[in-house]
């Protein structure tokens, strides 16, 4: 778990003259369960946007793996297709759920994947709504599919933005045992994004607090909650933060 | 020739029309202020344009290029209701993208779509609209007349069609003939639109 997958360098994010992220420096490492917390605003959404190379950083360095990201140097269709993103508020094609699964296997031009889409629709609990129309599902059953779409790549990295959030605690349990499993046994490296600090004790190994763009701390779960180094994650930890 | 026409239109409207909802750049609003002018534009005007276009004494038709169509045959009718149309068919598809979550875009790219697949998925899911705009061109070329009469002349088995027809029967008092005509013309644009109705599929539906 040391090896490092993503190292971030002085990356920042501007939009206009705003500058919403600055990270002097971050390593996410190969096979943990990064959780990225802080108050809204604070530049997660942005971070993940980058991590899966949705946007360029406006300065700095994204190193993952061999290839080195910054400004002027895209990332290659290959690298960008290790990493995947499950969005809070997932938007679904309008087709069935199975065809919403399959798509991303049909962006890479794979047709023979439907072992591994109802592998994937079984183990969220899909199956029988698989030739549903997918914009007819609750929000518990739309946020399953975009896990289910983003599982069948088998991604390198999976990046998790809020995927429980609104959801009834049927459905969080459901996405904490898959996230939790694809981390033990695929290996799957997942930055998720919460607002919930019991859900980021529950799952992550390590956690880092986002505050107006920058890290203030990165640390191992049980000395993030217990033992905090800076005084505003001791403030953020007792829920004394205001956001 | 409407066909073609129409084609022509297609070709050149859904790209221009999904560029202007999908992206953003200097003079965009520019772009589409002269599209909304081109959505409106009174048919004989672009014949008259055309005509002008292509004369011989004109800026194109004095080149003799081999390329240009000369005034006169079908060829110049398809370019005067290919200007008409693809406004048409721009317009539509633009509104149609525009009204896509803009969320989409996003996710499908981080799915691993390529820009080109991320534009394919937003006209997919912008279909039923994308196809209204294809209808509404094909509306527009098939009920023209000035400008076809303009740039075609009218001439008979060449460049005669049913609406210059219609007019030309009417002038001539052949009542029955011209409504004869009307029907022909109202039940190819029925069974065109029907047609264009089932690509839309069950997306009506929803």
């Amino acid at each position: 778990m040391n090896e490092s997958l993503f190292r971030l360098r002085d990356v920042t994010r501007r939009y206009g003259s705003r500058q919403v992220l600055s990270i002097d420096e971050l390593e996410i490492r190969q096979g943990e369960i990064l959780a990225l917390v802080g108050p809204s605003g604070a530049g997660k959404s942005t971070l993940l946007r980058l991590l899966n190379f949705l946007e360029p950083p406006s300065q700095g360095t994204i190193e993952f793996l061999d290839e080195q990201i910054d400004p002027d140097r895209q990332p290659s269709l290959e690298l960008r297709r290790r990493v995947t993103t499950v969005f809070q508020r997932p938007v679904l094609l309008r087709r069935s759920v199975y065809q919403n699964v399959r798509y991303g296997l049909q962006l890479r031009g794979q047709r023979d994947g439907a072992g591994q889409i109802d592998r994937v629709l079984e183990e969220v609990g899909l199956v029988d709504l698989a030739q549903a129309q997918a914009r007819t599902l609750s929000g518990g059953e739309a946020q399953r599919v975009a896990l289910a779409r983003a599982m069948v790549l088998e991604p390198d990295v999976l990046l998790m933005d809020e995927p429980t959030a609104n959801l009834d605690p049927y459905n969080v349990g459901l996405i904490e045992r898959i996230v939790t499993r694809l981390n033990r046994e695929a290996g799957t490296t997942t930055v998720l994004v919460t607002h919930n600090v019991f859900q980021a004790r529950r799952l992550a190994h390590r956690v880092a607090l986002l505050l107006e763009g920058r890290i203030v701390e990165v640390a191992d779960v049980q000395a993030f909650f217990e033992q905090p180094s800076d005084p505003r994650t001791a403030a953020f930890v007792r829920g004394e933060m205001v956001y | 020739m409407s066909g073609i026409a129409l084609a022509l239109s297609t070709v050149i409207g859904i790209p221009l029309g999904a560029a202007l909802g999908l992206t953003r750049f200097v003079g965009r609003r520019l772009v589409i202020a002269v599209m909304y002018t081109g959505m409106g534009f009174p048919p004989v005007v672009v014949g008259l344009f055309v005509y002008l276009m292509l004369s011989r004494s004109g800026p194109l038709g004095s080149l003799g290029l081999d390329a240009i169509p000369e005034l006169f045959t079908p060829a110049a009718m398809v370019v005067a209701q290919t200007i008409i149309a693809f406004p048409l068919v721009a317009g539509f598809t633009m509104a149609a993208v525009m009204g896509v979550d803009p969320n989409l875009r996003l996710q499908v790219l981080g799915l691993g779509a390529t820009a080109w697949q991320a534009t394919w998925a937003i006209l997919a899911e912008a279909r039923t609209g994308v196809i209204v705009s294809v209808v509404a061109g094909f509306g527009g070329i098939i009920s023209e007349v000035g400008a076809v009469m303009l740039v075609g002349g009218n001439i008979e088995h060449s460049t005669r069609v049913l609406t210059t027809a219609i007019v030309l029967e009417t002038r001539k008092g052949n009542f029955e003939l011209a409504i004869a005509l009307g029907i022909i013309l109202l039940s190819l644009s029925f069974f065109a639109n029907l047609a264009m109705l089932r690509l839309q599929g069950s997306s009506l539906n929803e």
